[in-house]
């Protein structure tokens, strides 16, 4: 198992979209450590031979009849955006005008 | 009549339905010890008083109506109509705040009710308001919550457990005789061990999680707090089974007998006769409490005199359980807590692009506890660790569920343990040091990650505070497992600790009696942890 940088850090926050302070980075860099260091138990296991266990009930591939379901009103879903127009949500241009 | 905030529900339901108490008089009684007590103890984020009342008048008219007309017999066998009810505030109720505990969705309307809240609906309990959480259901103290902590009705200065501890502290308080939390590492068991209530999660898939806030998706499960067995089954009973909009909702039927336990206690312990319990020796783990462990070698004591059998086993995995659970548990969420990008709903913050306003809305709307689990989750699932963390922790969880299904195998009915090692702690003395707090769970999360249903009832007073009995039964066998904790607990119908009342609830009443902020900020200012 691995240790984790400062630089670690900051690329798994830009990851995450977290936006953090200083002061956070530098606590979460001696935080996350300490926390991966109790994960080194798990290296001393064998488990080459071991399927993974997702979940555990036995149900897999539940499908539908594809037919449409009635859903939520339009302005009931809208109501929570931060900015609507109409029958839209409001966002930043993601791309420039040429 | 007595303080109806003393009742049973099962209690309130026979005196509803012979009209010796109306749900309005109920919900009132409950309203007012809710509102009057909620400064000093900060159970609830949401009390919604005219919901609650229209509520129990609708209840009231369905009791009335089933009483004079054959056509509405079906009102006169519901257990729950017209009984005051809690959610943990995760739970959507249409047009009802529902925060997680998280700034981030501070001012979120749920457009629409969870399947629970649905079913309770039609049941026709009285839902009161919503419970407080550590934020996102991410830790063991209801310390982590964005609107302040709650304060356990046995000791103010200390943690109800969590991350279910508002619902714990509220039934415990008789604020409510029945509320609703969530358990995808202990947060349904924990507290309710903390707070000498029942709590039960059931079998993974169990109950639809359709409205409810998703924390570790393979993991979370809905269940019931309550402060009898009986209550607690009869909760379970009416939000349990299949529901189409959760495909991780399970077929499995959901047997009447959950909601019939026996009411005699003779009957109830005649159950107990021949059951074989298992009891895990690595439950018994270093740093457990001596006050803990002796209560629990007595209960073991009880059920053999009984005339069950406990012989010891062993869950080899065990101590893999930790690591593993604060690998996939964070790493599930880090994925499911994407969604709160500031733009749909919830939270927004920043007025730049769109990476600027997601880095300002989820930097400035996650709790410390929050950010850590997401950064874990993250790196555990990013390019190159995944083998390492993420399916390294997948092929354990396929070990420690071994364990289980080996006793299973060897004819041991039900696992008896600890629910936690330790009574409740004092506020602040596990939030310096993440892992301590992550050990609140060591007894409980290995039940998450094997799928299985584990319930906690009170089991007596180490040092003045509950600890909890926890039993843990394999997959879909709630009925049976109610069952054998309603034979433990009419094994201990008449030992003096069962009715005792929270030693601090008289405190809580005083409008004096400083806040759960108050009193954190009073020991940290002192120094104490």
């Amino acid at each position: 198992m691995s240790t984790l940088s400062r630089g670690d850090v900051e690329h798994v926050a830009h990851l995450a979209r977290l936006g953090l302070t200083e002061d956070e980075l530098a606590r979460l860099e001696g935080e996350l450590n300490h926390i991966l260091d109790q994960y080194a138990i798990l290296a001393e296991l064998p488990t080459d031979d071991i399927p993974p266990t997702a979940q555990t009930i036995e149900l897999e591939n539940i499908l539908r009849d594809d037919v449409a379901q009635p859903s939520l009103p339009l302005e009931a879903v809208l109501a929570n955006a931060a900015e609507q127009d109409g029958r839209f949500i409001v966002v930043p241009a993601i791309i420039e005008e040429r | 009549m007595t303080d109806p905030t003393r009742l049973h529900a099962h209690e309130m339901a026979a005196l509803l339905r012979s009209g010796d108490v109306s749900s309005r008089e109920l919900t009132e009684a409950h309203l007012a010890t809710a509102e009057r007590d909620n400064r000093a103890l900060n159970a609830w984020l949401t009390i919604d008083r005219d919901r609650a009342l229209a509520e129990a008048d609708a209840a009231d008219a369905r009791l009335a109506a089933a009483r004079r007309d054959p056509a509405h017999a079906l009102d006169r066998l519901r257990p729950l109509l017209g009984v005051p009810v809690g959610l943990k505030d995760l739970v959507s109720v249409k047009g009802g705040q529902c925060t997680a505990g998280s700034r981030i969705l501070e001012g979120y309307r749920a457009p629409y009710d969870a399947h629970i809240t649905e079913r309770l609906r039609e049941v026709g309990a009285v839902i009161l308001g919503k419970t407080n959480m550590d934020e996102f259901a991410m830790g063991s103290s209801t310390e982590h919550s964005a609107f302040g902590p709650t304060a356990n009705p046995w000791a103010l200065d200390r943690v109800p457990g969590g991350s279910s501890g508002g619902s714990s502290a509220a039934v415990a308080a008789f604020h409510t005789p029945l509320a609703i939390g969530t358990d995808t590492g202990g947060s349904i068991r924990q507290p309710a061990a903390l707070c000498g209530v029942v709590g039960m999660k059931p079998t993974y898939g169990r109950v639809s999680r359709y409205g409810i806030v998703a924390f570790a998706s393979s993991l979370d499960q809905i269940g019931p707090f309550a402060r009898d067995v009986r209550d607690a089954a009869a909760l379970l009973h009416a939000v349990a089974g299949r529901d189409d909009r959760d495909a991780t909702s399970s077929p499995e039927p959901v047997p009447a007998t959950l909601a019939a336990l026996p009411a005699g206690d003779d009957e109830a312990a005649g159950i107990l006769r021949g059951v074989r319990f298992g009891l895990p020796r690595e439950y018994f783990v270093a740093g457990m409490e001596p006050g803990v462990e002796a209560r629990i070698r007595e209960a073991v004591a009880g059920l053999e005199a009984a005339g069950a059998t406990v012989e010891e086993v062993s869950l080899p995995h065990t101590d893999y359980g930790l690591a593993t659970y604060y690998i996939v548990a964070p790493a599930e969420a880090s994925a499911n807590l994407a969604r709160y990008d500031g733009i749909r709903y919830g939270l927004h913050a920043g007025d730049g692009d769109t990476l600027a306003n997601y880095l300002a809305t989820r930097g400035g709307g996650f709790g410390a506890e929050v950010k850590r689990r997401i950064m874990l989750g993250t790196y555990a699932l990013s390019a190159g660790y995944y083998d390492a963390y993420y399916l390294k922790a997948q092929k354990v969880r396929t070990l420690i569920k071994g364990d289980f299904d080996a006793i299973w195998a060897t004819g041991v009915d039900a696992l008896v343990a600890p629910t936690s090692a330790t009574v409740a702690f004092q506020f602040g003395s596990r939030l310096a040091d993440p892992v301590s707090m992550y050990l609140s769970d060591a007894c409980t999360l290995p039940v998450n990650m094997a799928g299985l249903p584990g319930v906690s009832v009170p089991c007596g007073l180490s040092d003045g505070l509950p600890v909890g009995l926890q039993l843990i039964g394999p997959a879909w066998s709630e009925a049976r497992l109610l069952g054998l904790a309603r034979g433990y607990e009419a094994i201990t119908a008449g030992a003096t600790w069962r009715r005792l009342e929270p030693t601090e609830l008289a405190t809580a009443r005083d409008p004096l009696t400083p806040t759960p902020v108050e009193r954190m900020a009073a020991l940290r200012a002192v120094g104490a942890h």
